[in-house]
């Protein structure tokens, strides 16, 4: 299909804008860490410290540079894949991260892949018999689980799973796996909290897209020349659900970052966001940053790909 | 016309639920349960059965029984008195900060879509940003440099919903600026000021009362979800969230303590959806 | 007739169910048949229930509605008996329907002729070929241009008549037995609607198929409908042939309607000329969307406007829509800031920035806009509303304030009790009639009217008008008044501008319009309006290359 140049032109102002957020975001993230009351030399000392051993860490660690300079220095390295080093064990951040993020990622591409076909399947079925008892059961369930904790979610699941039941480990204690078996079990309770809550949002949000455009009046049309409630449904309504369709599946998917923390700690994960609140208990602020702005990457790719497919799937922009 | 007047009347006098709203059960019951824990929050201190601190029970992770209606925790202290406690850290800190955030969000909103301009595409442009961070990431990292405190935890959850409730309000009023009425105001020579709370809030209150509800319940959720990394409100306190990681040892024992404190959390947040989703209808019925 | 009916309604019901859960029958009986062949118009006021009454004829009820009783028959097809799944095979088929909204009603992500071939898809009824090939001959049969490729577009690239003749052929693909146009011509402008309603009477003729033909327009329903039944509330007042309906209503309501049409001689009042200025004097006048205020904007609406309103005259403006008719209406009143030229009230200079001006200017030049619905503050009581410009103005408060409420309510003819409703709770009528006592409050001398009456049914439209000018006698008032319709202009102004692409074209006397018009615009306009006369699409001729030229198709 052919793409008009001001598709282009709205994809170019997309891609400018994310990165306007992105410069913005990573001030807040710097600032919230850096800027706040709170000094960490102060803090990494301890109360007993002398005032001369203090400022003697801060200008080691060149915290009495100007807040402004420190923040290009710390983008600039972020943009050059420069981390910085941590404080507690002096290891290089990029280190440290990168095969935690290859557990996370792998953790949450397991979540995406089942949510995303899952949650169109019951989201558009639910639209389309809406009102049913099946539109209802799926409304009571997903309004449940969006309602609670996540912990909550993988509390029950445990519960369920591991102590009623005993099929699964409760814990997923290292990622060393030999066989499928192991591998599933390892996964299990992690990949099914996050699915629950990341799914129960997506389905919602799919099914009030879906709704919004079976409300127009080319779909009334469809009806009155005898079109069944599949195909005003399947044919009518959901090419022009798209886009608002990829914005839910996006939104939803960030709710995998607020749960993948929770639920990382909750089992034990070895995945970055573990990673990131046990540097916290230490304070160690590089590493706390860096992990931040994994999450904040990661959360705007995603925003902006949504947007991407939304503009590109508007047949107004097309030629 | 004597019939109009008679109804006018009748819509004027100060309405009892039932006269002139409907209001479904699934409503009612919300409302009751919030207005139960709004309750418990401020006198829970009174009619707790237990010091909340207390350890009372030799046993730790103990059953549901007649003296500890819900069990006792890890050091065998009384659940049922510590939630009752606890309601006033989680529904306290989460009133405070949807109160500051919608506060914050709606005045906000509504002057950037009045005045427009690069006032409106900044400030949007900004806010629009800080939503990009994920919610309990932004708490997290806050919390990591300047430690917790309920003030603290308080002011950085307002921060964190003030861009999703100042985008919801402008989106409203920006509809609402483009009607024909609000240029009719403009044309008289009101103010901004005059516009604003006039012409354009009237016609926001209503979803902007459910967003808040919305916006609450999301608050509960990553103040819990704070509480429960050991990130939120510090022992010996508790809120329902640091009662769960207190006790999450019990999981694998299946003890009450862990599930008391749980089912505290959804009772609140299903009953304020149940609610918002149910709001009272206003009946409108024009026969004529 | 000798034949059997294709349709035969008896004792339809449908029945609503309000916000408060409570049951009402909005259509209350209905009895009427359709010969094969016959075109029938349901004719009625909004809420008379025609668009309900045609949807039954599908066995369809818009959402919260729903047949309650009575009986529908299509052909050999007992409509409100069957199933819903059965009432599919009668859809596109048996019976189809062409909407008010042809631009809403196709879908935006699929290619015209899909959309236009689906029902014999859906029917199986012939191959994909066929059927693309039978749609091309409708398109010209409905004298589209491009016949042959305008199906490859997506509808946001063809134009308003278009896209509602494209909606004819989509109706008529599946060789229906019975065809419903429900308002199909409503949305359009005048020059259009010809064209639009032409092509359907040929094509109609052509194929033999019965009609019905849902409008709230005599003169429109008059070129094209064999029968017209006349609906109010959900009831047949009055059943009749076109021609019998036109001279010799018998129904009381059905003469009401009629009574609405009959052009009113407009009579200038006399006002004391306390000023031999203008109270209106535009000069050079542009303005436009985009860009700085004050520069030149980006997309220029108005060009170069001049008029002179005198006092205690009222000046029509009219042009279809996008002439900049409104812009015209925005920038005097200075909500649109102009770029260039001057307005004049009363011989004072206006400041184009409505900030700057003073207080006394804006209170003496009010604007009423068309939609009540959204020019009333929905959420405060019709008091409040009246009350604001009585303080903002006149500094009145409490009892004297109260007072003035009641009076201004009782100018527009109505009671003072109305002072305590929403505007919700008002019909449109009594919406618009507050909408207008809001711009009295401020005692102004001068009332730009925006399509006031265009919203409105025809009785209500026609009653305003008569208010305005019982008004305009007694507070010595200037209209400045601005519409699509030249009858309403016709039955109030004194002078009119015909308004073309942004620009002024012709200024003329109103009551000469028909005969003096010499600008060809004005001419083709004025000879667009329908007239209660069936023989009047048949007899009239307008030269197509001028139509082409000035309607941007």
């Amino acid at each position: 299909m052919l793409r008009s140049p001001t598709t282009w032109l709205l994809v170019g102002q997309r891609l400018t804008i994310a990165f306007i957020t992105l410069l913005i975001v990573s001030f807040a993230v710097f600032f919230a860490t850096e800027l706040l009351p709170g000094d960490v030399a102060q803090i990494l000392l301890g109360q007993a410290a002398t005032p001369e051993a203090v400022a003697g860490l801060r200008e080691a660690m060149g915290l009495d540079r100007p807040a402004f300079l420190r923040f290009l220095s710390w983008l600039g390295g972020l943009a050059t894949g420069d981390m910085g080093r941590s404080y507690v064990n002096d290891i290089e951040i990029a280190e440290l991260v990168s095969g935690r993020l290859v557990n996370s990622l792998r953790l949450a591409g397991i979540v995406t892949a089942i949510c995303v076909p899952v949650s169109l399947t019951l989201g558009i079925a639910a639209a389309m018999w809406r009102g049913s008892w099946f539109d209802r059961g799926v409304s009571i369930m997903t309004i449940s689980f969006i309602s609670v904790p996540e912990f909550m979610v993988a509390t029950l699941a445990v519960l369920i799973f591991a102590v009623w039941l005993d099929w699964l480990p409760a814990l997923s204690y290292g990622v060393n796996v030999d066989s499928l078996g192991a591998m599933l079990r390892a996964y299990a309770m992690p990949v099914i909290t996050l699915s629950f809550v990341v799914c129960a949002q997506m389905i919602r949000m799919t099914r009030a897209a879906v709704i919004e455009t079976i409300n127009t009046p080319y779909v009334e049309m469809a009806l009155l020349k005898g079109a069944s409630r599949s195909r005003m449904v399947l044919v009518h309504a959901l090419p022009n659900a798209l886009g608002p369709i990829a914005n839910a599946v996006a939104l939803s998917l960030s709710y995998l970052v607020g749960g993948v923390i929770i639920v990382e700690t909750i089992f034990n994960y070895p995945g970055v966001a573990k990673l990131m609140v046990d540097a916290v208990s230490t304070r160690d602020l590089p590493l706390i940053q860096s992990c931040a702005m994994i999450f904040c990457v990661s959360y705007l790719t995603l925003i902006t790909l949504a947007d991407m497919i939304a503009i590109l799937s508007n047949p107004r922009l097309r030629q | 016309m004597t019939m109009t007047k008679q109804r006018t009347r009748s819509l004027r006098l100060p309405t009892p639920a039932n006269l002139g709203y409907r209001f479904n059960w699934a409503g009612r019951i919300g409302l009751t349960v919030i207005l139960f824990w709004a309750v418990i929050a401020v006198i829970g201190r009174w009619v707790a059965p237990y010091p909340v601190g207390e350890i009372v029970d030799f046993d730790y992770f103990g059953p549901v029984s007649g003296d500890y209606w819900m069990g006792t925790d890890y050091l065998g202290r009384d659940i049922f008195s510590r939630i009752l406690m606890g309601a006033r850290y989680t529904v306290g800190i989460a009133l405070g900060a949807v109160t500051l955030a919608c506060a914050g969000g709606i005045v906000l909103g509504m002057i950037a879509a009045v005045i427009g301009g690069l006032f409106d595409t900044c400030l949007s442009r900004f806010l629009d940003a800080l939503n990009g961070i994920p919610s309990l990431l932004f708490g997290i990292v806050v919390v990591a440099a300047v430690g917790t405190s309920i003030t603290v935890l308080i002011l950085t959850l307002a921060v964190i919903y003030l861009p999703g409730s100042y985008r919801f309000a402008r989106a409203l009023a920006v509809n609402v600026n483009t009607m024909d009425f609000v240029t009719v105001a403009r044309a008289r020579g009101e103010k901004t000021s005059y516009l604003i709370t006039r012409e354009i809030f009237p016609n926001i209150v209503g979803p902007v009362f459910a967003d808040l509800g919305l916006r609450f319940v999301f608050i509960v959720l990553v103040l819990s979800g704070l509480s429960f990394l050991g990130l939120g409100v510090q022992p010996p306190n508790a809120d329902w969230g640091a009662l769960v990681r207190e006790n999450i040892e019990g999981l694998s024992l299946g003890a009450p303590a862990v599930v008391f404190p749980c089912l505290a959390i959804a009772s609140l947040t299903i009953s304020v959806n149940l609610f918002i989703d149910n709001l009272p209808t206003k009946i409108r019925d024009r026969s004529d | 007739m000798p034949t059997d009916p294709l349709v035969t309604v008896r004792d339809l019901r449908v029945g609503a169910i309000t916000d408060a859960s409570r049951k009402v029958e909005i259509i209350r009986g209905v009895d009427f048949d359709v010969a094969p062949g016959e075109i029938v118009a349901l004719i009625g006021e909004s809420g008379s229930g025609k668009t309900t009454i045609a949807l039954s004829l599908m066995g369809h009820a818009r959402p919260g509605c729903f047949i309650s009783g009575g009986s529908v028959r299509v052909g050999d097809f007992d409509v409100t008996g069957l199933s819903e799944r059965a009432r599919r095979e009668l859809r596109g088929t048996e019976v189809s329907y062409v909407p008010q909204s042809a631009a809403a009603a196709f879908n935006p992500a699929k290619r015209i002729i899909d959309q236009v071939v689906e029902v014999t898809k859906i029917h199986r009824l012939m191959p994909r070929a066929e059927a693309e090939e039978r749609a091309r001959e409708l398109f010209r049969a409905l004298a589209l241009p491009e016949a042959d490729s305008i199906g490859e577009r997506y509808p946001h690239q063809v134009s308003g008549g278009q896209l509602q003749r494209l909606a004819a052929a989509m109706a008529l693909v599946g060789d229906p037995q019975l065809v419903i146009f429900d308002e199909p011509t409503t949305a359009l402008d005048v020059t259009t609607q010809i064209e639009v309603l032409r092509a359907f009477r040929s094509v109609m003729e052509k194929t033999g198929m019965a009609g019905v033909y849902v409008s709230h327009d005599l003169a429109v329903v008059a070129q094209i409908a064999d029968r017209v039944i006349v609906l109010k509330n959900g009831e047949i007042q009055e059943v009749g042939a076109t021609e019998q309906i036109l001279t010799a209503p018998e129904h009381p309501y059905t003469k009401e309607l009629m009574a609405a049409f009959e052009p009113v001689p407009h009579v200038p009042v006399e006002v004391p000329h306390s000023s031999p200025k203008p109270i209106l004097e535009v000069e050079h006048l542009s303005a436009g969307y985009g860009g700085k205020p004050g520069a030149e904007p980006t997309y220029r609406i108005l060009k170069d406007i001049n008029f002179k309103l005198e006092r205690g005259r009222n000046l029509g403006v009219i042009g279809e829509s996008g002439s900049g008719k409104s812009t015209l209406a925005r920038a005097v009143a200075g909500i649109l800031q102009p770029y260039e030229g001057a307005v004049q009230l009363d011989g004072e200079e206006l400041k184009p920035d409505l900030h700057e001006r003073r207080k006394d200017h804006l209170r003496r030049l009010q604007i009423v806009f068309q939609l009540a619905d959204t020019a009333l503050n929905p959420a405060v009581p019709v008091g409040t509303i009246l009350g604001r410009p009585l303080t903002f103005y006149h500094g009145m408060k409490g009892e004297r304030r109260e007072r003035r409420v009641i009076e201004l309510l009782d100018m527009v003819q109505l009671p003072g009790a109305l002072r305590h409703r929403l505007p919700g709770e008002l019909s449109g009528g009594q919406k618009q009639r507050v909408n207008l006592a809001r711009a009295l409050a401020a005692e102004p001398e001068l009332i730009l009217c925006d399509e006031i009456t265009s919203a409105l049914d025809t009785v209500v439209g026609a009653a305003i008008l008569e208010l305005l000018k019982d008004l305009q006698k007694d507070l010595g008032l200037s209209y400045l008044f601005i519409s699509h319709d030249l009858s309403t202009v016709e039955a109030i102004c004194d002078d009119v501008l015909v308004m073309l692409n942004g620009e002024v074209v012709e200024a003329l006397p109103a009551q000469k319009m028909s005969t003096e018009a010499t600008h060809p615009y004005s001419k083709l306009l004025i000879s667009s309006v329908p007239k209660l006369d069936t023989a009047w699409l048949s007899g009239l001729e307008q030269d197509p290359e001028l139509v082409a030229r000035f309607t941007n198709r």
